[in-house]
């Protein structure tokens, strides 16, 4: 892949939220890691999705790479362009090359406007459009592209149903003429009939039009649908990213592996029989992560050695790049999963020592 | 009835053309909550009450029966030591304590009411939208300079609102001296911090909502958002407190009047001054106080009800 064929290149991404307290004077008492040392690249005219529990920060990071969520540290470069240190007038005008979908497109367009002052907004920011009648022309070929109807101008977006909403937040992104789109679970808040339809929507845009997608999304069938590359995301931070195949077929990392086995087969006989990983407990507070790995506290296969103390690379294996120390192992079956039982985390300063939140208490059995 | 599919889908077409043609337009919110505001009973009779009560303040004073000034009582010589005579055939409402026409004063003072009402409610709106816009915009976008702004903004109304309402009416009419003005004016003071915290907390919330975000990602400026999705969006509720308010005004300008503290033009009726003047005659003729308490009453009862069926219109949750 050449220097030529990324379009967003992230290294290194971290945002944190400062905890306030204080009544007059604000104090910060500590950090919420929402993402934590992040690097990933998108191939332009591709699609990476990326995945993950919620509250894994893979929203905050879509945020972040729009700069709609100002990074605590890291570089995100656009085409080159480096968009962290960038005066906020040139940023605004940058904004039209990267468009965002939210996933709840009620509370994503104002109740006030209707569509065409909807899609006019943006036009008229970036002095797209000679006049009235070309906006209008702009307009209506965006309509035609997301297949919403000339009525719908003068609609307001309670008039609608969820999928043409959805349509109406699509046309609003797409009708600036952007490269990137960033699409925050553009799908989850639809019913499974409109999802289809608004998934294929998007893959057909991106066929039209060369658009390159960062689609965020817990559905994991959505995405593998979708995507060229996947990125797992965990408690901040990338686990495993591969091509979409062979993320599904070959998942080389434990969480990925867990959350694969949470994909029920819709076959009967291969459903009873396949094996699956559940993990306990709950996702770790971003505040106060797990040292080392940060997954060691949840995963079947950690070890006494390295996980607890040493924070995994991204190392490329194959095609896919893992942040983990002993895929290789799990992959050739050496290592065996153990049991695991859920810990108490408690925040640092309050209950037992601290020393108790990490570290499963039982090994567990492996060769 | 059978027909065959082909003259069913043209059935079925010339029936959505009809629909779509009726209602070519989309409907805003505001047409929506007018429309809901029509089907509420609560709503017509507030309406009704202050539709006639604002008919009366404007061309009543023309059509009196009596000048309101004139002392035809004492005139007559019907004022005597311990005597207010009662209504008549001519004077419905019988006479006042200075035997001028009751019901020309009540026609009259309506006038006022509702100036002094209205003007003190339009002083707090003004001064606590501006406060709450600036403080809500800035907190909602400005960053770390707008939390700034924000703050001091806000402990200066916490001051405010930390006052007695009417001791803080009663300080400022003391120090501007007793006047209309001053009653319009220390009404609406108080009114200030109701709507100050009402339009920023309103803004606060808007400005987090994803559509405020949507616009960010567009590239619109954070000024405009504000002026454009952020003010226009938080505005319903300020409009109902305002409604409310009215109701409120006229009965705390009616308070600063009993205490003295109003117009000190007692010739000039208003219903407030009306009412503090018929407390010395209660023993007499107690309807003297009757008449403006009960006008008062039923005119702040159709703010409410107009007030309250606004907040239910304008209400989201309850929107289809």
């Amino acid at each position: 892949m050449s220097e030529n064929d990324i379009l967003v290149e992230v290294r290194d991404l971290k945002v944190h939220f400062p905890i306030k307290r204080g009544v007059l004077f604000d104090r910060v008492v500590g950090q919420v890691k929402a993402v934590d040392g992040v690097d990933l690249s998108i191939a332009r005219g591709k699609t990476y999705g990326l995945v993950g529990e919620s509250g894994c920060g893979k929203s905050t990071l879509g945020r972040a790479l729009l700069q709609l969520t100002p990074p605590t540290a890291g570089e995100v470069s656009f085409d080159g362009v480096e968009l962290t240190t960038l005066p906020s007038g040139k940023l605004r005008s940058m904004r039209r090359r990267m468009q965002m979908i939210f996933q709840d497109p009620m509370s994503s367009l104002d109740p006030r406007q209707n569509v065409e002052s909807i899609l006019t907004e943006g036009l008229q920011t970036h002095g797209i459009g000679t006049d009235r009648t070309d906006r209008r022309r702009i307009i209506g070929e965006t309509l035609d592209a997301v297949g919403l109807p000339r009525w719908a101008l003068s609609r307001y977006p309670h008039e609608f149903s969820g999928g043409q909403r959805q349509r109406i937040g699509i046309a609003r992104a797409l009708v600036l003429g952007p490269e990137l789109i960033v699409a925050d679970e553009p799908v989850s808040a639809l019913d499974v009939s409109i999802q289809a339809q608004v998934v294929n929507l998007l893959d057909e845009l991106q066929d039209s039009l060369g658009l390159t997608y960062l689609v965020i999304a817990h559905d994991l069938a959505v995405v593998r649908h979708i995507s060229d590359t996947v990125g797992v995301m965990y408690l901040g931070a990338l686990v495993e990213e591969a091509p979409s195949d062979r993320l599904y077929t070959e998942p080389l990392h434990p969480y990925t592996r867990a959350l694969m086995s949470a994909v029920p087969v819709p076959d009967p006989d291969v459903e009873d029989r396949r094996e699956r990983i559940l993990l306990a407990g709950d996702l770790p507070s971003p505040a106060n992560p797990p040292s080392g790995c940060r997954f060691h506290t949840r995963c079947p296969w950690a070890q006494p050695t390295r996980c607890a103390d040493e924070r995994p690379v991204l190392r490329d294996i194959g095609v896919s790049r893992v942040a983990c120390h002993f895929a290789e192992q799990i992959a050739s079956g050496e290592l065996r999963p153990h049991g695991v039982s859920a810990q108490i985390v408690r925040p640092e300063g309050e209950g037992d020592a601290p020393g108790v939140v990490s570290a499963p208490t039982e090994p567990g059995s492996y060769v | 009835m059978t027909l065959s599919p082909g003259k069913k889908r043209e059935k079925i077409d010339r029936l959505s053309e009809l629909a779509a043609r009726d209602d070519e337009r989309g409907v805003s919110l505001w047409q929506e909550a007018f429309r809901r505001l029509r089907g509420n009973p609560a709503a017509i009779v507030g309406a009704v009450i202050l539709a006639l009560f604002v008919l009366v303040a404007v061309v009543g004073p023309f059509l009196v029966p009596y000048a309101a000034t004139d002392t035809i009582g004492i005139r007559e010589g019907l004022i005597k030591p311990g005597v207010i005579p009662g209504p008549t055939g001519d004077h419905w409402f019988g006479y006042d304590h200075q035997g001028r026409d009751e019901f020309s004063r009540m026609i009259v003072g309506a006038r006022q009411t509702l100036l002094v009402g209205v003007v003190s409610t339009l002083i707090g709106l003004a001064i606590g939208a501006l406060i709450g816009g600036v403080s809500g915009a800035a907190a909602g976008l400005g960053g770390r300079w707008g939390r700034w702004i924000d703050t001091t903004l806000m402990r200066f109304i916490d001051m405010l609102l930390a006052m007695p309402s009417l001791l803080l009416a009663v300080s400022i009419a003391a120090l501007l001296g007793a006047s209309l003005t001053t009653v319009m004016i220390a009404v609406g003071v108080v009114s200030v911090p109701v709507f100050a915290r009402l339009l920023r907390g309103s803004m606060i919330s808007q400005a987090n909502s994803d559509y405020v975000l949507a616009a960010t990602s567009l590239g619109v400026k954070k000024s405009k958002i504000a002026l454009t999705h952020v003010v226009p969006n938080s505005l319903a509720p300020v409009i109902v407190q305002a409604t409310l308010t009215l109701a409120t005004a006229i009965i705390e300008a009616a308070a600063l009047s009993f205490l003295g503290l109003g117009n000190p033009d007692t010739a000039v009726p208003e219903w407030g001054v009306m009412l503090a003047d018929a407390q010395q005659y209660l023993g007499i003729r107690p309807s003297l106080a009757i008449y403006p308490a009960v006008a008062i009453i039923i005119t702040a009862l159709g703010f409410t009800l107009l007030g309250e069926a606004m907040r239910e219109a304008l209400d989201p949750k309850l929107r289809k």
